[in-house]
Order: C-alpha cells, then sequence, then structure tokens
C-alpha cells in the first residue's frame, strides 16, 4: 500500500495536468471566435513564436503522403499541429461541405458553380502522375510505348491481345506474345481511376460515349485491385496483364511502366520533369478556382495522365483564424517543401502557379 | 454484509430478497431487449440511408446487373450472386473437411494429439480476416493460377452444361478462389462447434453401439451425429453467417469485377467487399444511398438463410418425432 501511494499521486497529478490542458484549448477557440479582438492578443501569450495552431483536414489518400511529411515538418519548424485523415476524396468534400474540417481534399475539382454554392474556394496542392504499367516477360520500364487512343481500346477490351496490330505499329521492334491483355483496374473509387479515365476520355470519343469519367466506372472488363498497392500486386502476379498505379508505386514495386504519346505528338516517360512539364504548361490562369484537370496537357514534354491534388477551404470561414492558419501552412509548404514532394514522386508547383494561388488567396479569401 | 439481526429483520429481508430480484429481472429483460433494439436500429437505419436507392430503383434493385456510378445506374445482381456462390462453395469444402476433423479428433486421434490440435483451431479461429486476405493473394493465388486452374479450365471446362462452371483464364483471382479462402477461414469455427458437441455424447450409448459390432463410421454416422444433430446444424450455419459477411479477405482475392459471370474462374463481387471498396469515394447521394442499399441486402440475404436453416432444423426435429 505504501508504495503504491507516491505512485498514485504522481498519476492523478498527470490527470490533473492532462485536464487543465484540456481546459484551456476551448477556451483559446472561443476567443478565436471573434478574430478582429482575440487574434493578436492569443498570439503573444503562447511562448515564444512556437504557435499554439492546430488544424484539421480530410481528404484524398493520394496526397497523404505528402501532406504528412509536410505537416510533420511544419510542427517542426512552427509548433502548429496539423491533423490530415486521408479518407478519400469523396469523404473530404463531404466534410468541409458540413464544416467539421477546416480544409478538405480531393483529386477532382469542383466546378466553380458547385464551389459558390457552397461558397468554397479552391487551389492546387501538388502533383503527380499515374502511369500505365504492365507484367510481360523480358519487358523492361519504359521499353513499351503506348499512345492515348491504343490505352483505351486496350481498357475498352477492342485490343485483346498484346500482339495486336494498333501495339505492333506502335513498337516496331519489340517483340510482342500473342497472349491475352488482362486489364487490371482499381476496385474502389479513387483519384487516379478519376485522372486516368478523365485522360482516356479526353482522347477516345468511344470511351467517352460508353464508359466516361468518375472517380468509379463501370469497367467493360477486366479485375480490380483495391488501392494502388492493390492494383500493383495484381499486375505483378498476373502474366501478360496491364494497370495504372502512380509513379512511386510503379517505381518502388520496379514494375515495367509504358511510354506515352502526349498531345503535342511526342514520346514521354513518367518521371518528375514531365509531370512538371504538364503542370506548368496547363492554363491555369484562365480557370476560374483553378478548376482545371491537367490531364492531355499541351506542352512538348508534358506527360499526358498528370494529376493535381486540390484543397478546398471556406471564402469566408465561420473561424477566420483557422482558415489563416491553413493556408499559412500551406504558404510554408509551397516555399519550402520542394525537397520533401521531390523525395515522394510528387512535384511540386511552378513558382507561377504559386504566385496565382496567392493572388487568389488575396482577393477570394477572406481570412 | 448482511449483519443484521435475524429476529428483527425477517420481514425486511424478504422484501429486500423481492426486490434485487425484480431487479435482477429488469436487468437481464433489458439485456434481452438489447439484442432486439440493436437488430432493427441497424436494419431500420439501413433502409433509411438506402431509402433514396429503394425509391429510384424499386425491387428491381435485386435483380439489376448494372452497376454505374457515372450513369447512376444501380443494382445489386452481381454482388448478391457473388456473395451467395462465394459462401456455397466455402460451405461446400468446410463442412466435409470440419466434420473429418471432429471425428478424428473426438474418436481415432490418440490422446496426446487432441489438445495440441484442438488448440490449433482455436487459434486459426482467432487469425484477423486480413491475414487470411493477403495469404490468399500473394500464396494460394500464384499456386492456383500457375498449376491448378491451368488443369482444371482444361480438364473440367469442355464438360456441356458444367463446363462453363469451370472454363476461363487462369488469373487466380475470382469466386473460386474467394470461395475456397472462406472455407479456411470457416472450417475452424465449423469443427470447434462439431469437436465441442462431439464430446458431450454420453460414453454409455456409443459403448453400446460399439459392443453391438458398429465400426467407427458407423457410431459417428448413426450414434453420435444424430444426438448432436441441432448444435452441429447450428454450427454449420454460424461457420455460413461468417462466409456471406467476410470482407476484407474476399475483397482480396475475388477480382472485385462488376460483373456477372457463370464461371468460378473469373473475378465477381460480394456485397460485403464491394461496400468496403467504394464507400470512401462514393461521391454521389444516389451512388452512397445504393452502397447502404446493398448492406441492407445483405442483412435480408444474411437473415432468409438463417431462417431457412432454422426451418429446415425444425422439419428434421418434427420427422424424428422430437
Amino acid at each position: 500500500m505504501s508504495r503504491q501511494l507516491p505512485r498514485l499521486a504522481a498519476l492523478s497529478l498527470c490527470l490533473l495536468a492532462g485536464l487543465a490542458a484540456c481546459k484551456q484549448e476551448p477556451a483559446a477557440d472561443a476567443a478565436s471566435a471573434d478574430p478582429a479582438a482575440a487574434a493578436p492578443t492569443a498570439a503573444p501569450a503562447t511562448a515564444g513564436d512556437r504557435k499554439s495552431v492546430e488544424i484539421t483536414g480530410a481528404g484524398a489518400t493520394f496526397i497523404y503522403p505528402l501532406l504528412s511529411k509536410w505537416s510533420d515538418d511544419y510542427n517542426k519548424a512552427t509548433g502548429a499541429r496539423i491533423n490530415y485523415q486521408s479518407i478519400g476524396s469523396g469523404g473530404g468534400i463531404a466534410q468541409i461541405k458540413a464544416g467539421t474540417v477546416d480544409f478538405g481534399s480531393s483529386d477532382k475539382p469542383l466546378a466553380p458553380e458547385e464551389l459558390a454554392k457552397d461558397g468554397l474556394a479552391q487551389f492546387p496542392s501538388a502533383v503527380g502522375g499515374v502511369v500505365p504499367v504492365v507484367n510481360l516477360e523480358g519487358l523492361e520500364a519504359g521499353k513499351l510505348r503506348l499512345s492515348g487512343a491504343v490505352l483505351a481500346d486496350i481498357f475498352l477490351g477492342k485490343v485483346a491481345t498484346w500482339n495486336d496490330p494498333a501495339i505492333a505499329a506502335l513498337n516496331p521492334g519489340l517483340p510482342l506474345p500473342s497472349s491475352k491483355i488482362n486489364v487490371v483496374h482499381r476496385s474502389d473509387g479513387s483519384g487516379t481511376t478519376f485522372n486516368f479515365v478523365n485522360y482516356l476520355s479526353k482522347v477516345s470519343p468511344a470511351w467517352k460515349a460508353t464508359v466516361g469519367e468518375g472517380t468509379s466506372v463501370n469497367w467493360p472488363g477486366g479485375i480490380g485491385g483495391k488501392g494502388n498497392e492493390g492494383v500493383a500486386a495484381y499486375v505483378k502476379q498476373i502474366k501478360g496483364s496491364i494497370g495504372y498505379v502512380e509513379l512511386a508505386y510503379a517505381t518502388e514495386n520496379r514494375m515495367a511502366y509504358a511510354g506515352m504519346q502526349n498531345a503535342a505528338g511526342n514520346w514521354v516517360q513518367p518521371s518528375a520533369a514531365s509531370f512538371a512539364a504538364a503542370a506548368a504548361s496547363a492554363d491555369w490562369k484562365n480557370a476560374r478556382d483553378f478548376s482545371l484537370v491537367v490531364t492531355d496537357a499541351p506542352g512538348a514534354d508534358a506527360w499526358p495522365i498528370t494529376a493535381t491534388n486540390f484543397i478546398l477551404v471556406y471564402k469566408q470561414p465561420k473561424d477566420a483564424k483557422r482558415t489563416r492558419d491553413t493556408l499559412d501552412f500551406f504558404k510554408w509548404a509551397f516555399e519550402q517543401g520542394q525537397a520533401q514532394a521531390d523525395a515522394l514522386h510528387f512535384v511540386p508547383l511552378p513558382a507561377e502557379l504559386v504566385q496565382q494561388i496567392e493572388a487568389y488567396w488575396a482577393s477570394d479569401i477572406k481570412a | 454484509m448482511n449483519a443484521i439481526a435475524p429476529t428483527a429483520a425477517d420481514d425486511s429481508r424478504d422484501l429486500a430478497d423481492i426486490r434485487t430480484d425484480n431487479r435482477f429481472r429488469w436487468l437481464v429483460t433489458g439485456a434481452g431487449v438489447f439484442v432486439l433494439v440493436s437488430l432493427a436500429a441497424a436494419a431500420l437505419s439501413m433502409l433509411w440511408g438506402g431509402r433514396a436507392a429503394f425509391q429510384k430503383f424499386g425491387i428491381a434493385f435485386l435483380w439489376t446487373d448494372e452497376w454505374d456510378a457515372v450513369q447512376q445506374q444501380f443494382g445489386a445482381l452481381v454482388p448478391i450472386y457473388g456473395t451467395l456462390v462465394t459462401a456455397f462453395i466455402a460451405m461446400l469444402i468446410a463442412v466435409p473437411i470440419s466434420f473429418g476433423i471432429a471425428f478424428f479428433l473426438t474418436e481415432i486421434a490418440p490422446k496426446w494429439l487432441r489438445t495440441p490440435v484442438g488448440a490449433a483451431i482455436e487459434l486459426l479461429a482467432g487469425i484477423p480476416s486480413i491475414i487470411y486476405g493477403m495469404w490468399g493473394l500473394f500464396v494460394l493465388v500464384p499456386v492456383l493460377a500457375e498449376h491448378v486452374y491451368p488443369w482444371v479450365d482444361a480438364n473440367f471446362g469442355q464438360i456441356p452444361f458444367v463446363g462453363v462452371l469451370f472454363a476461363g483464364p487462369p488469373l487466380g483471382l475470382g469466386m473460386g478462389t474467394a470461395g475456397l479462402v472462406l472455407a479456411i477461414m470457416v472450417i475452424p469455427f465449423v469443427s470447434s462447434v462439431m469437436r465441442e458437441v462431439f464430446l458431450t455424447v454420453p460414453g454409455r450409448l456409443k459403448e453400446s453401439a460399439y459392443a453391438l459390432g458398429a465400426t467407427r463410421w458407423e457410431v459417428v454416422w448413426d450414434v453420435v451425429l444424430p444426438y448432436t444433430r441441432s448444435a452441429v446444424i447450428g454450427g454449420i450455419f454460424l461457420g455460413l453467417g461468417r462466409a456471406l459477411g467476410e470482407t476484407m479477405a474476399v475483397t482480396f482475392v475475388l477480382g472485385n469485377a462488376h460483373s456477372l459471370t457463370m464461371s468460378l474462374l473469373e473475378p465477381g463481387n460480394s456485397i460485403a467487399a464491394t461496400i468496403a471498396n467504394e464507400f470512401t469515394e462514393a461521391d454521389s447521394e444516389m451512388y452512397r444511398s445504393s452502397l447502404i442499399a446493398l448492406g441492407f441486402v445483405l442483412f435480408i440475404v444474411t437473415f432468409i438463410v438463417l431462417s431457412i436453416a432454422r426451418l429446415m432444423l425444425r422439419s428434421l426435429n418434427k420427422r424424428e418425432g422430437n
């Protein structure tokens, strides 16, 4: 009993401290609801220049690795805590509309009309790319060449064998087996799928008419794997298969990806450089609320299936400080987060686009 | 605690006993009602969540095979079919094997072997389903795709009528594989119930049968099984319930394709796998509602299957004259 007493005391002390900490936070929140009065007084109250900031976000899984790295580094630099839940783009849009998070994230840009209806602002956060991956014996990465039309025909089931004249014509000299093409697609709804089928819709009228675009579509055939890792696992196991994943999954699993012909007619390989070229050549300036899908971008070196992630915040937030903190975080990420993005196979936004985003913040968001 | 003098407290003690007894009765009634309330709450909230889908597609939701999030057309036939077929395959494999395991453990195995094997079965029952899924995908699927399915396709694929079940590309993924993984998952449940109830058969019954010259098979088939029949069927349906609702393991090996196919070698879909796959990115009202409606359908399918089991059991009992 006597040995337990000090332990008990220590425990209750910890509990008390914890409770006190809890009590402080809601008080700070309540104060910041009145931004003009509270924001300046709240800041000096905290020790030094460490911020007692906490932001919550939810949405796309695509950006999760990058956001968690960014928030970790941002936390080390400023003390602010960013809590991001990767529940999927659909969930992210629903959560920001319900007002339960400070920012939402989606791989599919919302139309300006839909944004206006809910009073939301939208801006891109990072760029990545989707690559077709194949499993053909002896084929090295980047050796197989596909055009958008042929890729669409393969996923439509019109091109059903590897030695089909359509594929052979693009790959003179490459030995192609006569085996059946096994198509692998995502079984779950996803931003990767959205960007992939958006591209196929742009380059193939037949695809647009029969399948269309969305985060999940009615696939004409093939098998579905759950997540990028599911598709990667299936393609690795099934001989003669073709699927699509984000570049990081293709390189990490050492899978044979295919080179593509872009809108300018050039043959390109997936890489940070070709993704960046696509992001830079896209016409961001004339896209209201940055509502633009950068697939099939016009640039000479642009990778055709480049994907952009978007962040959603309120234009006139109820709690202006939290949205201000969110924008501060992304400003920091755009300016100082390039190295982390490179390491994770994401492409930082071009400087010109960052300037456009910051101008957009200043003009459209009252925070 | 009851340190009250017996002389003064007789009446009050009776009263206290009655009160405690009443309180206890309410407590256990509450526990019983809790089951009904949670059942009704789950069913009704799914029906409510899926009301938009049911309103738009009506009862035809059950036999439409289209599932198109772009055109907003949803029908549950493919997932319902996949759920029933995979569960049926699982039971077809699991029940005889479980019976064999229970038979072996209670009648044949030497005493020293019974405990470790019994413990191993219970351990198998405790393995999370995602582990079975990963094992299925990374170990079972390549073996089936390389060695088993090409042979099945070549040897059974051409048989008239039944052949369509076994014809198809050897992907290794599909309803057959899902059924196989499910079988391995439900065997521990079914066999451990069977083993437990086989042990409850009175020794004198079995000994009398042996004394009459019965073989081990005759003892188990004619004495042990009839004696434990209702419990054995209960165990089988516990396994069936698990097979119908299993999500993760099936998602890994089923192929997740919304296409209606007779072939067991081709990818299909199940209700639980569809919900798990698509719920996170269901970005329209009708899509989400259709998925919840699918959950309600699974509820109903399970309910119907288990009701049929009850009816079967009752008619069996009647025929036996119990």
